[in-house]
Parts: C-alpha cells; structure tokens; sequence
C-alpha cells in the first residue's frame, strides 16, 4: 500500500505515529519547500536521519557533536577507513580520540536533530518506501518513537511559540542602552555566549544562527532569553532593506505613504478629522 | 468626496466591534456570526470579515472605521483591510492576559503590511481585572514611544481619545 502524501494533510507526528504502531521498515522521504529529508525505520524504529545531501559520515557526525575538529575531520577523511563508518569508528576507539558510548550518542542526536526540525515543516511531499533502507556499512542506533513523538510535539509548541515573539530572523540585535537590573543576575551559558559575541546591528539572527551553525529553533531560544533578560534590543539591520519591524517596538523609519499629492493637503485633512472628533 | 480609512484591530473579543460602534455615525456594519468553537465560546458571535463604521467630517470628507475578524483563520483578510490605511488602533482586552501574545502579534503583523502610525488601547479598563496599561506595556514589550492609551470602548470619550491620540501620532509623522 502506498503511503504517500502532503504534510498539510497528514502532519510529520502523524506519520511517526503510523510507522511506530505498525512496526514499519523502510525509509520515508519528504520533499519540502526548500530542502528534503529522509528517515529510516527499522521494525518502527527510527535508525537513519539525513537532510538533502548533508555529509552524514561518523566523521561529519563526530565533528557536528563537537568530538572531532574540522582538522582532524579533514585528516580522517583521506584515511581509507573513512569510506566505512563501522571501520572509522573502530579506529578511533582504538586510537582513543571517542568512546563506543560517544559514537552512540552522537548518531542518536544527530538523527534526532533532523527528527526534531521535521516536526516544524508544515509543507511537504512525504513517500514510505518499504524497500529502501541506509547503506549497510552505516553504524545505526534504534531510538524508540514514542519519546520522539512526544519530545518533538513539546519542541513544535515551542517552536510556534518562539515563532511568535520572533518572527523574524531578518532582524540584528544590539546591546540594550539602558541596561536594567535584571543584567546584574544574567549567567550565559556557552550558546549563548557565542550569540553575543556575534551582536552587532550589521549581523541579522539569520547571519548569526548560521555563523553558529544553530536550528531556526535553537537561535530563538537564545535570542528570546537574551530579549527577555534584558540584554539586547532587536533592531533593524544596518543599510538592510526595511524588512518587518522588531518586537521591540520602535516607530517605523519608511516614510508614510502620502494620502493626497500634496503635504500641506494632507496636514489640513488630519487636521480636519482631528476637528471633527473632537466635537462629537 | 474624498475618504479615509482607519483600521481598528486586535485579538478575538478585544472589543473592536464595540469600539467603532461607540463612534460611528452610522449603524455598525457587522458581519458577525454565531461562534462556532468551544474554545471561543466567551461571546455569542464574532467578526468574520469585517465591521465598518463611518464619521462624516465635513462635505468633502468621510472617515471610515474598519474593524478585523479576530480569529486568527480569517487573517487573511488583514492585508486587505491594511491597505492605504491612514493608521491603525490595536485594542487589547486588559483583563485577558491569555491574549497578550496574539495582541503582540497582530500589532506586528500590521506594522509589517504598512509604516503608518498606531496606538495601542488598553481596553476594558472597567473591569475589575483588567491589568494596568503600565503593566500592560511591559507584557506587551512596548517601547517607551508607543502610545499605549487606557480604553472603555464603551465610552465615547475613551473612544474619542484614543483616536485623537492616533490622529496628533500621525500629524507627528507628517510633521517628522
């Protein structure tokens, strides 16, 4: 039977759902808007995660869980172990750069990641293809759906929450004038450290998020915590087009469209309807 | 006859309706329908596309008032009613803090469809639980220069004020 369909009609908690209560095999591909992912699943397990055409490779993985640098990841990629992660994973345990445990959670979260952000698409051509399955020579770790769907639902809300109060990554941030009391108890963690280092009216949150290479997800949050401890002020990005304007706010700086050709003419008519009101 | 269009907005049940109907010359032109949802069964029926209300200034001079559907599933209908608007009032009902989110957010949504002027009226200021229009200005995160102004839309006075304070804003801005 086809499982085939659009994430408007059948959303990604949905679809965990089916493939979880029956137990399916096999790889489900949804083409989004802008960019494709595709999840495995083994018995309704989830097993294998990848967007578009991103490196998947322990390597690429180990270097995103910040177990490998870009170096070592470069150097590693040149050894013939490379071609095979169950190869490559054997060598670096050996070689005492990761634990079998460190490999393990870092496949874990990196498949969670992709999970976890599919939860935010709301568009999408979604395929089930019982035959496909990841490469052979690819570790997989099974991780249970029940808590991804939970876990993943708890984020979306979130998600939509943060949507809301930032709704748009187009602004930069700068550091508040008028700092308040509240800044007296702030304590960054690393994340957010890197965010500020990085707060400058010339830096959009998008150049800031992929500067930090963080989710849309994960820069909001940090953001929204920096906005709500009173650190920073969202404005508009320096010599960038008037995009929408902040939360924070301030009056917009694009001109009012004129009501009539004339400034005088328009000045007279509010003035007219100020007259007006005020005698009813 | 030359005419002009403010647009009077704000979350579901934040009195908009109420609002235009307290000022407008004319009998308000609602299309409110009986609420469908549980969830928004606090009143008998809403606005689904728009209310309209009218000022005759003079004769060669029409203000007409345009209120919003409050749910936000007939959104779509905002960026219609934007259009060419000379400002706008975006009204919050203060003793319904469960709504000060969305308020937040449609004030954004309007600021992205047009730069014109608009105040924020911090309604239902009657009501013993309404919240302070100060308190309100931190919920909302409003900066210092947006007028946030204490509403009774019931009141014509407090009406009256309101769009006065968005008029003097947008005689500010022509001024700037």
């Amino acid at each position: 039977m086809a499982l085939k369909g659009n994430l408007r009609d059948f959303s990604t908690t949905q679809l965990l759902n089916l493939i979880n209560l029956a137990r399916k095999t096999g790889t489900l591909t949804i083409d989004g808007p802008s960019e494709a992912a595709r999840m495995s699943f083994r018995d309704g397990k989830l097993v294998y995660a990848q967007f578009g055409n991103e490196d998947t490779s322990l390597a690429a993985v180990l270097r995103k869980a910040g177990k490998l640098t870009d170096d070592q990841t470069r150097a590693l990629k040149q050894r013939p172990e490379a071609a095979n992660d169950k190869a490559l994973g054997l060598l670096l345990i050996n070689a005492g750069y990761v634990t079998q445990a460190e490999i393990l959670n870092g496949i874990r979260q990196h498949m969670l990641d992709v999970a976890y952000r599919l939860f935010t698409w709301v568009e999408g051509i979604f395929n089930f293809d019982g035959a496909l399955l990841p490469p052979d020579d690819r570790i997989t770790v099974q991780v249970d759906l029940e808590n991804v769907i939970i876990d993943g639902s708890r984020r979306l809300r979130e998600w939509e929450q943060l949507q809301e109060e930032l709704p748009n990554l187009e602004m930069a941030l700068k550091f508040t004038d008028k700092p308040d009391a509240r800044l007296r108890n702030v304590n960054l963690n690393v994340e957010e450290w890197k965010v500020v280092s990085y707060v400058n009216p010339k830096n959009s949150i998008k150049r800031i998020a992929k500067a930090t290479s963080m989710s849309d997800l994960d820069i909001r949050r940090v953001v929204y915590g920096l906005l709500q401890a009173g650190l920073v002020e969202l404005v508009r990005p320096t010599g960038a087009p008037l995009q929408m304007p902040g939360a924070n706010g301030a009056a917009p700086r694009r001109p009012m469209q004129p009501i009539t050709k004339d400034k005088t003419e328009d000045r007279s008519l509010v003035n007219r309807l100020i007259a007006r009101i005020r005698s009813l | 006859m030359q005419t002009v269009k403010m647009v009077v907005t704000g979350p579901f049940s934040s009195g908009k309706t109420q609002f235009i109907g307290t000022i407008s010359e004319i009998e308000v032109v609602k299309t409110e329908r009986k609420i469908s949802s549980d969830a928004e069964r606090i009143k008998d029926a809403t606005t689904v596309a728009m209310d309209f209300g009218r000022i005759t200034v003079d004769s060669d001079l029409v203000l007409y008032l345009f209120g919003t559907p409050g749910q936000k599933r007939f959104d779509f209908m905002w960026e219609i009613l934007s259009e060419g608007m000379l400002g706008f009032v975006v009204m919050v009902d203060s003793s319904r803090p469960e709504t000060f989110r969305e308020a937040k957010s449609i004030l954004e949504t309007f600021r992205a469809y047009a730069p014109t002027p608009y105040v924020v009226a911090a309604n239902k200021q009657d009501h013993a639980e309404a919240w302070a229009p100060d308190d309100l200005r931190i919920a909302l995160r409003l900066d210092p220069a947006v007028k946030l102004l204490p509403c009774v839309a019931t009141d014509r006075e407090s009406v009256k004020s309101v769009l006065l304070e968005l008029l003097y804003s947008i005689l500010a801005e022509m001024e700037a």
